[in-house]
């Protein structure tokens, strides 16, 4: 179920300048909504309703087909993200190294969900499919930066490091 | 273009980046330059290895030395001994590449990870740079779609393809030519040709490492389909989640263009062939078929029933074929070498290599390809390196959430199509996921069923509910509350999911259920019969345990417990309350004697 967005819609006139040239550059293209989306969600960061409603217009689409899409892919994200989103691999190859203990440590110590965000909007939290870097086993990621081979104690060091 | 007496490949794939292999490539400039080298020695970024599990991967040409776990600290050394005085720096080289009689070192198609492989559609990750067309062209790329659109008959090219027994690398495994036939025989004059880049398999990466390392072998391979069966427009589907692949991609794209092998009247002839990138969001039903074009049209990512087949109606109603990225990359290879000699690889159904990504338990982890036929033994124990720490192995799991398990009692079954399927297992995409003692069969079963009902789009009734009611029988197995009903219940409604599912999602999602139920039996019949889970995974049925005889009474657990479940008098044995443990396995991880056990 998506949870209703804590922060309240803060769009500027630049970003929603940056949209309205997307949806022109794909306007007349077969299978637009898809590209459309992308993009915005990376001016946005998330995509909330009232994103939702320029593409719907701009693109001649029912705003009820739109929102289809976005809750049915999970890259797209209804809830802003944190500054620092925190992804815990849950891919096989780090599960069975104990990715699973990785993820409820960062539960424990954001005291969020998976696809929580903390109230300060500081910590995301994801559990994310398979990245692609199973030779680490067990991975992590705090937005760019990538940590594997680690175990559940690792992580309040690791963690700290962002906190301030 | 000038000549350079050295070269510096360093693995640019997604793992050695992860452990920090970006930060190898500016360095080594630097430190080249500092020394004076950067007109003698050049530096490549190449594609993937294979051996990510000694990332990152740096190897020095002519003399092959293959350095591992390489630190942006280790380059100065490696610029000044080894490249500017000659002396390798054996510290670094991987262990097994050290000849240990005369200290000189081993070529790597000697070392044991390499020497059963045989690299067909890996051919050139880690040797060139794929973001140089030039490169590729060197190691004959386009060779074979110059061939094709100048010397044969598009009937010709699916005959090739035919003959050369080639299956789909996607997990179904239907003969590629054949495909292709039904495409060249439905006549309209708009046909299209995707790719399916969509490897949504957890624990699997080799589409992502071909991508990677050698992406025009892909666009080559999408352009001779496209005159194979009379389409001009191709679209490869690709997930979002592989940032680096998307972007060399499109490198490629632009470069084949620039150069003529895309886009209009390609070699002069009147063959012209167009390929658009389509990313894809996150959805694992995206990798069947029907639901992927769906997807590409812009919708909700929803199977459709089959027929129409997509080789009849496909992507915007128009024929389409559409293989995965590792089939593509056979296609240049046997269109340059010939059917015949694809044939002489593999087994009698099976023909050619496969490539596996290893993870799990595992000692070697990272990317393998072999020929069909070579026995799950060979790759664990010999390719692998073996389960590490010392464990015995379990079992492992292929074809992800659509696969099974293979037992220790079946490892020397060969890994083919046939005979996967035969032991209730499949190839799927090629994940390989090795796994010990300390695996919990029904748990893994519970992981990927949990993995599918997230992932059923909901269309129909059998996967969206099936799939969520065997799940709640799992866990209800897993938190000690199973019975021995539940068991057969469960196989009864695997075989229902099985036979009622519209798309092959809901068809394989009841296959890691049954066939630990198959293998492992005895572990489902501990958990609902003993309470116990063996392998100490399933919190609810692990009891941790102080053993007398080993507590020396030192309270080191007692204060670590954060429940206050642990007393006892110093120096004489602790014990621990059941009612009050929350099972966090603080205490094991603290004692000192291994006086905690779980039981």
């Amino acid at each position: 179920m998506a949870k209703e967005a804590v922060i309240p819609f803060k769009g500027t006139a630049q970003q929603e300048a940056e949209l309205m040239s997307v949806i022109a550059q794909h306007k007349d293209q077969d299978g637009a909504l898809i590209p459309v989306l992308h993009q915005a969600q990376e001016i946005y960061g998330y995509l909330p309703i009232e994103v939702q409603t320029m593409i719907a217009d701009g693109l001649g689409v029912p705003l009820a087909e739109v929102y289809g899409v976005v809750t049915f892919y999970t890259q797209f994200s209804l809830n802003p993200k944190g500054e620092y989103k925190i992804a815990v691999c849950l891919g096989t190859a780090c599960y069975v190294k104990g990715s699973g203990d990785i993820l409820e440590k960062f539960k424990e110590l954001t005291g969020i969900d998976v696809d929580g965000c903390t109230p300060d909007g500081k910590f995301s939290l994801e559990a994310t499919r398979c990245i692609g870097a199973c030779g680490l086993a067990p991975v992590f990621t705090i937005n760019e930066d990538v940590y594997g081979r680690v175990t559940a104690d690792d992580i309040p060091a690791i963690f700290a490091k962002y906190q301030d | 273009m000038s000549l350079y007496r050295s070269h510096v490949l360093i693995c640019g794939g997604t793992g050695c980046t992860s452990s920090g292999g970006a930060k190898l490539i500016d360095e080594f400039e630097a430190q080249l330059k500092a020394n004076g080298l950067e007109n003698e020695v050049k530096v490549v970024k190449t594609g993937c290895f294979g051996l990510c599990a000694l990332g990152p991967v740096v190897v020095v040409y002519p003399e092959g030395a293959f350095y591992s776990r390489v630190q942006k600290e280790d380059v100065a050394e490696i610029v000044t001994e080894h490249l500017l005085k000659g002396r390798i720096v054996k510290r670094l080289v991987y262990d097994e590449t050290i000849n240990e009689n005369d200290d000189t070192i081993k070529s790597l198609n000697e070392v044991d990870f390499y020497k059963k492989q045989m690299r067909i559609a890996l051919r050139n990750c880690g040797v060139i740079n794929p973001e140089n067309v030039e490169e590729y062209i060197a190691f004959d790329g386009y060779k074979a779609l110059a061939t094709v659109l100048t010397e044969m008959t598009p009937q010709e090219v699916i005959q090739v393809i035919k003959d050369s027994g080639l299956r789909g690398r996607g997990g179904g495994g239907f003969p590629t030519g054949l495909k292709w036939d039904f495409a060249s025989k439905s006549v309209n004059e708009q046909k299209y040709v995707c790719c399916n880049a969509d490897e949504g398999d957890p624990g699997a990466f080799m589409d992502r490492s071909i991508l990677e390392g050698d992406p025009h072998s892909v666009l080559e391979a999408m352009a001779i389909a496209g005159y194979a069966i009379g389409a001009n427009q191709g679209y490869i589907y690709i997930r979002a989640e592989y940032p680096i692949a998307v972007q060399r991609l499109q490198i490629a794209i632009d470069q084949a263009k620039e150069y003529g092998l895309l886009g209009k009247n390609i070699f002069g002839t009147d063959f012209s062939f167009d390929i658009g990138l389509r990313l894809g969001a996150g959805a694992f039903v995206c990798g069947e078929e029907t639901a992927l074009m769906t997807s590409i049209e812009g919708h909700r990512g929803e199977p459709r029933p089959r027929p129409p087949f997509p080789a009849v109606k496909g992507l915007w109603g128009k024929p389409t074929i559409l293989n995965n990225v590792e089939t593509y990359a056979n296609i240049p290879v046997i269109i340059n070498k010939g059917a015949e000699w694809f044939n002489t690889i593999g087994t009698e159904k099976s023909k050619g290599t496969k490539v596996f990504a290893l993870g799990g338990k595992i000692n070697n982890t990272g990317l393998v390809e072999i020929p069909m036929g070579t026995t799950l033994r060979e790759i664990v124990e010999e390719i692998g390196g073996g389960v590490p720490n010392g464990k015995k192995f379990k079992a492992a799991q292929t074809g992800g959430p659509s696969g099974g398990c293979i037992p220790a009692s079946l490892i020397d079954t060969p890994i083919d199509y046939d005979s996967l399927i035969s032991i209730g297992s499949m190839m799927g995409s090629g994940g390989l996921i090795v796994m010990d003692e300390d695996n919990c069969m029904v748990d893994i079963a519970k992981f990927f069923l949990e993995f599918t009902v997230d992932e059923s789009c909901g269309k129909c009734t059998p996967c969206r509910i099936g799939t969520k009611r065997l799940l709640e029988i799992l866990e209800k197995i897993t938190k000690g509350n199973g019975t021995l009903e539940d068991l057969d219940r469960l196989e009864l409604l695997c075989h229902s999911i099985k036979n009622a599912s519209l798309c092959g999602l809901g068809q394989t999602a009841p296959n890691p259920v049954l066939s630990t139920l198959r293998y492992f039996r005895d572990e489902y019949v501990a958990h609902v019969v003993d309470k116990k889970c063996p392998a100490g995974v399933c919190k609810a049925l692990t009891n941790y345990v102080i053993e007398e005889d080993k507590c020396k009474g030192c309270s080191a657990c007692a204060r670590k417990c954060p429940v206050g479940a642990i007393t006892g008098e110093i120096k004489k044995p602790f014990t621990i309350d059941q009612s009050k443990c929350i099972k966090c396995g603080a205490c094991m991880e603290t004692c000192k004697f291994n006086a905690i056990v779980k039981k």
